[in-house]
């Protein structure tokens, strides 16, 4: 069980994971993150790839307690979306952190981390977590 | 289009049902049904099933159910939509019976979950959310509707005793429920106290992993009383999709699958959210209910944990909810939940339901949800 890393998802995630690559409607400017073939808003199709901003705050968060199976190394640990600088919400785990820090609009920065493994013996997938940033 | 209406309905125990394979529980479910209203022959059968593939490693249900509940060459399709799977095979057997294709149609939601640990159940749950930038990053459906929870509490003041008595609530109707997976009540104090799952959701918050079967019989309402003197009348439909991922909606406090479904069920029933007398919502967590209950028009946005507090959605209060316990007590075998609350619904408006009986019950709604919010179907239901 456990089908969250594969070697062919893995490798053709890195743009997204390594690099935060989005794209930008050429036609009315909505960002997407993963990047799409088509705009949600305009229905138009053309795109420019853009590097998303690596701060932002938080919108909201909670302490994963029960993780699911591939996960259970790590539990518990915090989850939050997170809206970035230029208004995109992302998906991340918030780590290095007291829980009893965490508050809604604290702001944040991405930093570069191990997410999980395909067993001891897979490959591992890394990608982006945030850090409280320090006032 | 042909009226349609529902004319048998059936339910297994919901629960850690060990003994039960989900083929079991599917049949149980269906042959009830059938003698409920005594029809010899079905036309076609609809099975709402979320994962048979994670849960059991079983797919292909439609051949498989159709053989065992005896009905080898009978068309079966079954349909997907996360916890919603239900509500969608209902609603398709209704397009199959309205558009005149078929007449008697089998419509059935089945889950076995407790044949693998918690964490495998998590992980299969897990793919009714976005695997590749959610469930990737470790967040779980408690998460989900954590974030839900907590950005509700940050908008609207929504407090954390308001969530507790919602479990309060439906715990207390489906203590009167044989059906229910956990048929008792529990304090305030115990919600409040009980182990946190994902902050600020506790395990009194969380509707449990459980198998269970339901199943209801549909044919056209020009035909039901050859079988029923209590048919019931599907009168609304509503079905629509939102962003599967949280991140990618504006507002996360407002399911626009709930409000979309919502209304156009109440369009095609020509009622509106006063004219229903109780609700069946997808409250697979504490907060699902207050967001539905905001949703679906049965109180002002922002203000769903104060009705709930002031009564409002007690079994005799304005607008009952969840009489039969919900999600929360009855359990949530995630593809037979929307056939669950629709099986209720029907009950109730049979004047059935006995202790939990809502009073001058005629128009009940049901509201299915898949994922977090992703799918909804709203289904509005008359007495005839």
């Amino acid at each position: 069980m456990g089908k969250g890393v594969t070697v062919p998802k893995t490798w053709r995630e890195f743009p997204q994971r390594y690099r935060l690559e989005a794209s930008k409607c050429n036609n009315c400017g909505k960002i997407f993150f993963p990047p799409r073939l088509i705009c949600s808003n305009c229905k138009s199709r053309e795109f420019t790839p853009i590097k998303l901003p690596k701060e932002g705050k938080i919108y909201s968060f909670t302490i994963i307690r029960t993780p699911s199976s591939e996960f259970k190394d790590y539990s518990p640990f915090a989850i939050a979306l997170i809206e970035l600088e230029n208004g995109v919400k992302i998906m991340s785990q918030l780590v290095d952190c007291n829980f009893n820090d965490l508050e809604i609009g604290k702001r944040v920065k991405l930093v570069f981390r191990k997410i999980q493994e395909d067993s001891s013996s897979g490959i591992i997938a890394y990608g982006y977590k945030c850090v409280l940033v320090k006032s | 289009m042909r009226d349609v209406a529902i004319i048998g309905v059936g339910i297994t125990k919901f629960g850690e049902l060990w003994e039960k394979s989900l083929r079991d529980i599917f049949v149980e479910s269906a042959l009830q049904a059938i003698d409920n209203c005594g029809v010899k022959k079905i036309d076609a059968m609809y099975i709402g099933n979320f994962s048979g593939g994670l849960f059991v490693g079983q797919e292909h249900l439609g051949s498989l159910l159709a053989d065992y509940l005896g009905c080898v060459s009978v068309p079966a399709t079954r349909v997907e939509a996360a916890c919603a799977s239900g509500a969608l095979a209902l609603k398709q057997a209704f397009l199959e019976v309205a558009s005149g294709f078929s007449d008697i149609i089998l419509v059935s939601g089945v889950e076995k979950m407790t044949d693998v640990d918690t964490g495998e159940a998590t992980f299969g749950l897990a793919a009714a959310a976005d695997r590749e930038y959610e469930a990737f990053h470790g967040v779980t459906f408690p998460g989900l509707y954590a974030l839900i929870a907590r950005r509700h509490m940050f908008e609207y003041g929504t407090t954390r005793e308001q969530l507790a008595k919602v479990a309060v609530k439906n715990h207390k109707n489906g203590a009167k429920n044989p059906h229910a997976q956990f048929p008792f009540e529990v304090t305030l104090e115990q919600v409040l106290n009980s182990t946190l799952i994902a902050d600020p959701l506790r395990l009194l918050d969380c509707s449990p992993i459980s198998d269970g079967a339901a199943s209801v019989i549909i044919c056209p309402l020009e035909r039901a009383k050859e079988f029923t003197n209590k048919p019931v009348k599907i009168i609304g439909v509503g079905h629509a999709t939102d962003t599967i991922a949280l991140a990618d909606r504006e507002n996360i406090t407002t399911l626009r699958a709930t409000v979309e479904a919502g209304k156009q069920a109440y369009k095609m029933a020509g009622v509106k959210p006063e004219d229903i007398d109780l609700a069946e919502v997808h409250d697979c967590f504490t907060i699902a209910e207050i967001c539905a209950i905001e949703d679906l028009g049965f109180a002002n946005k922002g203000e769903g944990g104060k009705a709930v507090e002031e009564g409002l959605t007690d079994i005799d209060g304005k607008i009952p909810v969840n009489p039969s316990g919900g999600l929360k007590s009855k359990g949530h075998p995630v593809g037979a939940t929307g056939i669950a609350q629709i099986v209720e619904v029907v009950t109730q408006l049979r004047g059935e339901a006995g202790e939990r009986q809502v009073k001058n019950a005629k128009i009940g709604l049901t509201h299915n949800l898949g994922g977090s919010g992703g799918s909804v179907i709203v289904h509005i239901l008359e007495a005839m």
